[in-house]
């Protein structure tokens, strides 16, 4: 259950303010090139996306109990 | 070959798949089992992927690169910031709070005109986002049957209308089964949830079989992409645009809170805020899911069909066909349908709550010849109304399908919705976080943002159909040019909705704020303000009540809520209200201001908080309160509350004291009566030989004839009597000493062996007179070496040998004296072979002034303070002193004294 100004939801929300930045312009424009064939967009974007997830579970599954 | 009649029976199947889910999930509820998991709530909020997400993100994505991924990137950051919506759904349990049209007018003093204007903004945004979802349908049945050989039968032609239809009856069955208060519809969110995980899947093998079976892979696509001129800008983001990465963004964060079925799952349908603990992650991982694979599908397509001109918004089913892979091919076709379906149904029945609570119901309460005043059920009438309503949404999202067709105004409807809806963000956010939000501020907001969306983007959209004149898109409104549609006030340069989100946004929140600072709320107003926005914080029924002053009757509330809910469901509710103030019969309840707020929630969960706060008005004569009286209990509540905590606080405190001081007391009272006794014992103690020196000298001071033999005795027994009385003093003075710690000890290396064999020496001569034999057992080998002063050893020693030559029977009696050398200490054993001690007395004769043997018939033999000294003695040099005996088998007095550590 999440309380008051639990600490978990400000880990969340903080989650929210990184990710923000990492997924929007300026820094959109710097991966360029390619990998293996994939463009670096491509895995940048879905590689910070996962990343996020990856994190927001950790918080609220984890840290949560 | 796919036929007809078997896509016809497949999705059949699969709707009445999803009845059986939802009345599963619905007779789970009503026995009190919940089937809304966590799980199954992340998946249910996954209904934000509609068919736009599953046939568009493709057709997107071949205009657009990646910037269709905006659209599920928003959406994840947003449910990041899961305060604002526990916040919302908090509010919304509190407040029977059923739509998010009801949220604003109850926030903003219950405003029946401010819950009609969301309603109507919501459905206009809205029905064409639903058009597009038949549209979807309808075209996807068209590409299966171009390929297949029954294309010519004329049996589908309008199968739109029958799926349209066959929504309608299942929205109908599941989302209006009965009126409930909290509005909430299990079997429907388990169905959704289904449908989730169908479209998904769907998704999925699609990519997957495009990706690694008709292409060698990602990489391969990529490159072959990177090969092909045309479509190496798909591969990169268009850095030109980076307003329109952030705007986009942006909107569908927005949506994911605002969109009338969002809302409805996510907050109405929530059943337990701690699922949101698991949303936070499971939905943006959906998201990330079912778009991994749609860029190089779109890439895959153009690749495959280059040249030919296929609708790139079809390549989730033309690929799968095109390799004659038709099994897939349907499938990917019921993923689409279950895209469809769910969004339509939960958008369908949040509308439709909408339609029914803000627009009939208001409108129906003030036509004059509605029959308010009689008493009839109407609650069916209700239920009616909202089916009408969802037939009449489905009817115009058809009627909306038909006549768009192919027009521009329907493929860009999905961004066009979310601008719409991104409308009630400064009402809602404001309402949540800031108390002096007014009413006419946030009508304002609202109609300034929905006229600026209304003539920057959906009428532009209706232009570029060709279904109005485009005039004011090019030249400006009456031909000025600071008013053309998309270039207000010559902003040109942005895309369209970058262009209208700014305009909109910009005239909505200064509109709010600034009407918000220029008005005055209403007392209703204020008050909801500070529940809304101090919702973690403001629990308080006492204030609650005082908020409401006036007379009420039981009956007319009770009548309403018959009326409205239905007898059964009011019978129901009015019993748990009762069971919750402690009455046996909900008749008996006092109509006070708990009752009369009861009675408006549970109407608000039925007709929306301003009808039922015009409802129970009718009801009951309130007496206003004034806006500074509401402000002040409302202050008060907190401020009491803040000083109850505190209060709780130091009562905390305050006991633990008086705990710590009553135990205290008790040892105090405990020692003082210890000490009474004492006093009693000693100077009984002292008055026996007192009195018997007394007596004797008295008869010798009285009597002088008596003879000298007898004088010679009695003052044996005077000199005698006298020793002991010095001796009890001595003891006692020893004893006080002992106990203050005040007495002097030399502590020096003692040979205990010495004490014990000198000891025995002096008492011989006593041992000998009564004739009782010592022997002494020592152990061999050198002195026994402890730390301890010799002389209080010594009396201990004697102290010891002294009460056992006391015991044992004169004659026979036999005294051994044993020590025997331990790892940390020396034992000392004084066994006799006397009476010995009962099982009670073995801890008794360490008390002081209990002696051992029968004190009541027997003359003492001691002073009842030695082995208490002893055993204080023998504690002071680390050591224990106890008693083992049995009854008729002797007595062994032993004590232990610490060797001396070695030194290492």
């Amino acid at each position: 259950m999440f309380k008051r100004s639990s600490p978990n939801r400000q880990r969340l929300a903080a989650l929210a303010l990184l990710g923000a930045p990492l997924l929007s312009y300026p820094l959109l424009a710097l991966p360029e090139g390619q990998m293996n064939g994939i463009p670096d967009v491509f895995l940048y974007l879905f590689g910070v996306w996962g990343g996020l997830i990856g994190l927001a579970a950790w918080v609220a599954e984890h840290r949560g109990k | 070959m796919t036929s007809s009649w078997l896509v016809a029976l497949l999705s059949t199947a699969y709707l009445g798949l999803l009845f059986a889910i939802a009345r599963f999930g619905d007779a789970r509820a009503d026995a009190g089992k919940s089937i809304i998991s966590a799980n199954v709530y992340a998946l249910s909020l996954a209904v934000y992927c509609t068919s736009w997400t599953f046939f568009g993100s493709v057709g997107r994505a071949t205009s657009g690169g990646l910037s269709f991924l905006t659209i599920y990137i928003g959406p994840t950051l947003m449910i990041l910031c899961v305060s604002v919506i526990v916040k919302m759904v908090r509010i919304s349990k509190r407040q029977r709070i059923t739509s998010i049209a009801d949220f604003i007018a109850s926030r903003y003093g219950k405003s029946q005109f401010l819950a009609g204007l969301v309603t109507v903004i919501a459905v206009i945004g809205v029905v064409p986002y639903i058009a597009l979802q038949l549209k979807a349908i309808s075209a996807s049945l068209d590409v299966l049957f171009q390929q297949a050989v029954e294309a010519s039968e004329p049996w589908w032609l309008d199968s739109t209308f029958a799926i349209a239809a066959v929504l309608a009856v299942f929205t109908i069955l599941f989302g209006t089964r009965h009126l409930d208060a909290t509005e909430r519809h299990e079997g429907m969110v388990a169905a959704v949830a289904f449908d989730s995980v169908v479209k998904l899947a769907a998704f999925v093998a699609v990519g997957l079989f495009v990706t690694y079976g008709l292409f060698g892979g990602m990489s391969d696509i990529f490159q072959r992409a990177a090969a092909t001129p045309e479509l190496t800008r798909l591969l990169g983001l268009d850095h030109g645009r980076p307003e329109t990465w952030t705007s986009l963004v942006l909107v569908s964060g927005l949506a994911i809170l605002f969109l009338p079925r969002q809302f409805q799952i996510m907050v109405v349908e929530n059943v337990d805020e701690g699922h949101l603990r698991r949303a936070v992650w499971l939905f943006p991982l959906y998201l990330l899911l079912i778009n991994i694979f749609v860029l190089p599908l779109a890439i895959g397509g153009l690749l495959h069909f280059a040249g030919r001109p296929v609708n790139p918004d079809t390549f989730v089913l033309t690929l799968p066909l095109a390799q004659g892979a038709e099994g897939l091919a349907v499938f990917a076709f019921i993923g689409g349908l279950s895209a469809a379906t769910g969004m339509v149904i939960v958008e369908t029945i949040a509308l439709s709550t909408m339609v029914c609570n803000d627009l009939v119901m208001p409108w129906l309460l003030r036509l004059q010849s509605f029959p308010l005043s009689e008493r009839q059920d109407l609650s069916g009438i209700l239920l009616g109304i909202r089916r009408g309503a969802i037939a009449l949404i489905l009817l115009l999202g058809y009627a909306y399908f038909r006549a768009a067709g192919e027009a521009y105004a329907l493929v860009g409807i999905g961004l066009i919705s979310f601008a719409a809806v991104a409308q009630f963000a400064p009402a809602m956010f404001g309402g949540m976080y800031w108390k002096a939000g007014t009413r006419a501020g946030a009508i304002g907001g609202l109609l300034g943002g929905f006229a600026v969306w209304l003539y920057t983007l959906l009428l532009p959209s209706f232009a570029k159909s060709g279904w109005i004149g485009s005039a004011f898109v090019e030249e400006g409104l009456f031909g000025w040019p600071w008013l053309k549609a998309q270039a207000l006030f010559g902003l040109s340069g942005l895309d369209e909705i970058s262009h209208c989100l700014f305009w909109s946004l910009f005239a909505n929140i200064g509109l709010y704020v600034a009407v918000s600072l220029l008005s005055r709320p209403g007392v209703v107003e204020a008050s909801q303000a500070e529940r809304f926005v101090d919702i973690l914080r403001y629990d308080h029924p006492a204030a609650e009540a005082r908020l409401w002053r006036g007379r009420a009757s039981v009956e007319g509330l009770v009548g309403l809520l018959e009326r409205f809910l239905g007898p059964a469901r009011a019978r129901q509710q009015l019993a748990a209200y009762a069971a919750s103030r402690k009455v046996s019969d909900w008749r008996r309840i006092a109509a006070d201001a708990q009752f009369v707020h009861f009675a408006e929630t549970q109407l608000a969960g039925a007709i929306g908080s301003a009808s039922a706060r015009v409802m129970v008005s009718s009801a009951v004569e309130e007496e206003p309160l004034g806006l500074e009286e509401v402000l002040d209990i409302l202050d008060e509540a907190s401020q009491v509350r803040a000083y109850s905590r505190e209060l709780e606080r130091k009562s905390g405190e305050l006991e633990a004291a008086t705990a710590e001081l009553r135990s205290a007391n008790e040892r105090l009272l405990e020692l003082d009566r210890l000490k009474d006794d004492f006093v009693s014992t000693v100077t009984h103690e002292l008055r026996t030989p007192l009195t018997s020196i007394l007596a004797l000298s008295e008869m010798l001071h009285d009597d002088p004839e008596i003879e000298l033999s007898d004088r010679m005795r009695f003052l044996g027994i005077i000199v005698a009597e006298g020793e002991r009385l010095t001796r009890l003093i001595n003891q006692i003075l020893d004893l006080a000493k002992l106990e203050s710690k005040q007495a002097e000890w030399t502590s020096g290396e003692v040979d205990i062996a010495e004490v014990v064999r000198e000891s025995a020496g002096s008492l011989g001569r006593l041992f000998q007179d009564r004739r009782v034999a010592l022997s002494t057992e020592l152990p061999d080998g050198g002195p026994l070496v402890v730390l301890a002063d010799r002389d209080r050893l010594m009396q201990v020693m004697i102290n010891l040998l002294s009460n056992a030559v006391k015991f044992v029977p004169p004659g026979d009696g036999r005294v051994r004296v044993a020590m025997t050398k331990e790892a940390e200490d020396v034992r000392v054993e004084v066994a006799d072979n006397g009476p010995g001690l009962g099982a009670g007395e073995a801890e008794v004769v360490f008390e002081k002034f209990r002696q051992g043997g029968d004190t009541l018939t027997g003359k003492p033999q001691g002073t009842g303070l030695g082995l208490p000294i002893s055993r204080r003695i023998v504690e002071h040099f680390g050591g224990r002193l106890w008693v083992e005996s049995r009854p008729g088998q002797g007595a062994t007095f032993i004590f232990t004294v610490p060797l001396p550590r070695q030194k290492t």
